[in-house]
């Protein structure tokens, strides 16, 4: 056991948690992550189908880094991540298909999420499989936790439920209590994410920026 | 013709890659610190957008959708292949960014020192691969539809990227709350930018 939880697997796992947190710090997969969190279950569904593929992804590329000639190194990582990609597309179609209709074409877009190629391209091409897997599964949670912070406060927020249970009671209506229609455009999602930057660097003085 | 139209100013302004889908925002956050350099990536990513978006069209509507290698033979036509999209539209982006790389050095030495890194790194951006995802869901009638979309997306990312580095520009003189600084600020203008194009939604031409 110790053997597994080093420090430095420690601090590869946590790291990616707080203090190099793969969209407020690392500025990575902010693409897919701000349009699928306006309800609270297709974020949490995002959360964990990132998680996985990033850590088997890591697993894969670690394994083979040695073999993969450099010049066709992202094309290689490219397919592995594609083909990881079809089969949770395929089973998500499968056992969960309503969250896979509302998150469209955001899970095809796991291939291109700039956490993945950045994870491959960073540590998975100069690390060992089980170090890699940790750091997979770090910076999944860090990007997951982001995604559910965010769509708990829009669905909340935006329409009094939470994963589709009325949450705000129906007395708060009846006495005047509206819901905020504008959280549920795509702009609040970015403002969110902003004031979660504001608070994590107002607590962390070494993460501001100078400009 | 009216269709086509309608789909380029639609694509710029309600469908806006930027503002509606969040599509590119990684590198749409990290280039845009000037003017002149997030012109050259986003003339690059209308390049890449109205290359790789037909060709993804022809791919879906003669191999991999359901039915559709019936020219080849009428005993492919209960094939669906549709499971393959997301590998093989990967790979014909990756492939012609390659290529596009190879011709515009060989070419335009210029224009290949302007573009500088961002040609290589546009495989891996979200706007290029949503295009032709959002191509496959909207099944567009024509190759012109979806030519047409390529461009107005293209079109519009620029237009945003150009609009972020303007504003980015300026604020380097005004003073920011310590914890917003760089990132934080840049989400909220986003945000804001964002607001004022849910104005357009609606918008309809003929």
């Amino acid at each position: 056991m110790s053997k597994l939880f080093s420090a430095k697997t420690r601090e590869v796992f946590l790291g990616p948690l707080n203090k190099n947190n793969p969209v407020t710090v690392q500025v990575l997969g902010i693409c897919s992550a701000l349009a699928v969190t306006a309800k609270l279950e297709p974020s949490l569904v995002m959360g964990l189908s990132v998680i996985v593929i990033v850590a088997m992804a890591n697993v894969i590329i670690s394994l083979i880094r040695n073999t993969i000639p450099n010049r066709i190194r992202i094309i290689v990582q490219l397919v592995v991540v594609a083909a990881l990609v079809t089969v949770v597309s395929e089973f998500l179609k499968a056992f969960a298909y309503d969250v896979s209709v509302q998150l469209s074409v955001y899970i095809g877009l796991i291939i291109t999420n700039c956490i993945l190629m950045g994870r491959l391209e960073a540590f998975a091409m100069s690390n060992k499989p089980w170090e890699s897997f940790i750091d997979g599964i770090g910076n999944g949670i860090g990007y997951a936790w982001i995604l559910v912070v965010v769509g708990f406060f829009r669905e909340l927020l935006g329409s009094g439920t939470l994963l589709d249970y009325q949450v705000i009671p129906k007395a708060f209506y009846e006495m005047g209590y509206v819901n905020n229609g504008l959280m549920m455009m795509p702009p609040m999602a970015l403002i969110l994410v902003a004031v979660i930057i504001w608070v994590q660097r107002a607590k962390n003085k070494d993460l501001q920026e100078d400009k | 013709m009216e269709n086509i139209i309608n789909i380029f100013v639609k694509s710029i302004f309600v469908d806006n890659m930027i503002f509606a889908y969040f599509l590119g925002m990684c590198s749409y956050l990290a280039v845009s610190k000037n003017v002149k350099t997030s012109m050259g990536l986003g003339l690059a990513v209308i390049f890449v957008l109205v290359i790789t978006l037909p060709i993804n069209y022809l791919l879906e509507n003669y191999v991999l959708k359901e039915g559709a290698l019936a020219w080849l033979s009428p005993n492919l036509a209960s094939l669906d292949l549709s499971y393959l999209a997301f590998i093989l539209f990967i790979a014909v982006i990756a492939a012609i960014v390659q290529l596009v790389e190879m011709a515009v050095e060989k070419f335009s030495p210029s224009l290949y020192a302007s573009l500088g890194i961002f040609l290589p790194l546009i495989a891996v951006n979200c706007a290029i691969m949503g295009g032709s995802l959002f191509m496959q869901q909207r099944a567009f009638l024509n190759i012109g539809e979806a030519t047409s979309y390529a461009l107005g997306s293209g079109v519009g990312w620029l237009l945003a990227i150009v609009g972020l580095a303007a504003i980015r520009e300026k604020m380097e003189y005004s003073n920011v709350p310590k914890g917003l600084r760089g990132l934080g600020i840049a989400f909220i203008v986003v945000a804001l930018m964002g607001i004022a194009f849910l104005a357009f939604s609606g918008l309809k031409i003929g």
